[in-house]
């Protein structure tokens, strides 16, 4: 058997006196793309902060390659990370640069690639976004909510990462772009031959980029397999988030 | 509350400050001297902090030399002419000069570096440049402390120049010195080892500056108001050092057995 792309075991993560994570486990094979689902809150992105060594899990091991990387000195992070695509919720673009620079700037800093032809690349892959010449020179403020999302997955993916996080790349994007995102997001994984790992409450997106789907919930993945068994996991848990229901054995914490 | 328990909260939330600020400090440091060092940053920030601080510190100097000036006129009846241009030459040099213009600058700079990698922070910049495997110390807080250090003593010279000038003016203008004898009474009683005490004194409040402004951003959190206390505290602290620092420093460059 080939070593996973990443591996999670027994992942806890506390802020206070608040558990988020309390043992995640979670395997992502190489070539592999895994959907996150799960209520909002339950520690879904922090379980790829803690991957990604934004965040420093209390417990537990987390393997890139084979490779530990809970406790990795900052040099050593630099070369992990160099692994890593990663698109944020809220898109974290750097405001204090034009659109282009943001999506080059991994070619640049990263690369030593020269400015002229890293905007070469970064104005492609902004076209495959959807995003033309002109936005480029815009700054990030100047941009609408989605768009800053697609500036973000062009960012992501400008580097050629072996591994691309997604945090709800679909949020925010209207159902016809939404699709365009899922397209897109296939077509780069099977295209670069990547693994993903992707967070999202839309199940329309999860089932079309999914190959795997795990379901965290308090702290732990309840359940996890593929996609073609989500309808007949015999999970009441998973069955109603993915049918949406408000009835069943999650409760929400409102007061009524 | 039992007043024990309050001074030993208070203890322990002072002491785990000043550690958490070492050790930003030991990470900040180190990134100052080993490459990749971002030129075209560290150049941008020069024009940002020195620069743009010019109007600002040139005003302050100006009315603090011609207020001093004014101060020392009052109530000196005989030999004002060569007491004026001295105590203000004498003042500006050592004392006023530097720890004016690191006051303003202080105002203007910390809070701004404070306030936008406050921002960078809650808005998750920080943690993008992460994952695009640039190091935040040596793309965020380097350049600002190399700029900071590096422009701090120019203001406090210019600071210098223009501070004697309010006197000189304030002297000659409204308490009838004659100009030539002014200058030359400045040029007369201005030492270089006073001159160049002021501009290390400067150096080492460009650092306080940045640091003061890059630590309280750089852990700033919760949103709009964690980023408006981070700028507060970046102020006020960096004040509070820099008369402190300036306190220690002069001891030691004019201290006790000199
Ligand atoms: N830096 C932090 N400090 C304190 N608490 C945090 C921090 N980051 C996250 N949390 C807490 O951890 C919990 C999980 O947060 P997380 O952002 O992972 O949720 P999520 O599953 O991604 O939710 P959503 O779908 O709404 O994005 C939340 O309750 C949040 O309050
Ligand atoms: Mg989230």
């Amino acid at each position: 058997m080939t070593t996973p792309k990443i591996q999670l075991k027994g992942v806890t993560k506390r802020f206070g006196s608040k558990v988020v994570l309390d043992g995640v486990d979670l395997t992502v094979e190489a070539g592999e793309s895994l959907v996150i689902i799960g209520g909002s809150g339950t520690g879904k992105s922090v379980t790829l902060k803690c991957i990604l060594g934004l965040l420093t899990p209390d417990k537990g091991s987390i393997k890139v390659d084979g490779q530990e990387v809970t406790r990795l000195s900052s040099s050593a992070r630099e070369q992990v990370n160099r692994k890593f695509g990663m698109l944020f919720q809220g898109a974290a673009l750097f405001d204090s640069l034009p659109v282009w620079e943001n999506v080059a700037f991994a070619l640049i800093q990263g690369r030593g690639l020269g400015r002229s032809e890293a905007k070469k690349i970064a104005l492609e892959k902004l076209a495959k976004v959807g995003l033309t010449k002109d936005v480029a020179e815009l700054s990030p403020a100047e941009l609408s909510g989605g768009m800053q999302k697609r500036v973000g997955l062009a960012r992501a993916i400008a580097a050629d990462p072996e591994i691309i996080f997604f945090d709800e790349p679909t949020t925010g994007l209207d159902p016809i772009m939404a699709d365009v995102i899922n397209d897109l997001i296939v077509k780069t994984v099977k295209d670069m031959g990547v693994t993903t790992l992707s967070i999202t409450h839309d199940m329309v997106s999860a089932r079309k980029i999914a190959d795997k789907i795990a379901m965290l919930y308090k702290g732990k993945i309840i359940w996890c397999g593929p996609k073609s068994e989500i309808d007949r996991s015999g999970n009441e848990f998973v069955d109603q988030f993915i049918h949406g229901r408000a009835d069943g054995p999650i409760k929400m914490e409102i007061v009524r | 509350m039992n007043p024990f328990a309050l001074v030993g909260r208070f203890t322990i939330v002072f002491l785990s400050e000043i550690g958490r600020l070492a050790e930003f400090a030991a990470a900040a440091v180190p990134s100052i001297f080993v490459p990749p060092i971002y030129l075209r940053l560290t150049g941008q920030q020069m024009m940002r902090i020195g620069y743009y601080s010019l109007p600002v510190v040139g005003l302050t100097a100006f009315f603090t030399g011609g207020a001093l000036a004014l101060q020392i006129a009052v109530g000196t009846t005989f030999g004002a002419e060569t007491l004026v241009p001295n105590v203000v030459v004498l003042g500006i040099t050592r004392e006023l000069g530097p720890v004016m213009a690191g006051l303003m600058v202080a105002g203007r700079v910390s809070a701004a570096i404070a306030a936008e990698l406050g921002t960078m922070r809650v808005t998750e910049q920080i943690d993008a440049l992460v994952t695009l495997s640039t190091n935040p110390f040596k793309y965020l807080v380097a350049p600002r402390i190399i700029a900071a250090v590096l422009t701090m003593p120019l203001l406090v010279a210019v600071a210098d120049v223009i501070g004697v000038m309010g006197g000189w003016v304030v002297g000659t203008q409204s308490l009838g010195f004659n100009s030539a004898v002014y200058i030359h009474n400045t040029l007369d009683y201005m030492k270089d080892s006073d001159v160049i005490s002021g501009l290390w004194k400067a150096a080492a409040f460009g650092f306080i500056i940045a640091l003061m402004g890059c630590y309280h951003g750089y852990y700033s959190r919760g949103g709009a108001q964690g980023v408006g206390s981070a700028t507060t505290n970046a102020v006020v602290s960096a004040a509070i050092l820099i008369l402190a620092t300036n306190y220690a420093m002069t001891s030691f460059f004019f201290g006790a057995g000199r």
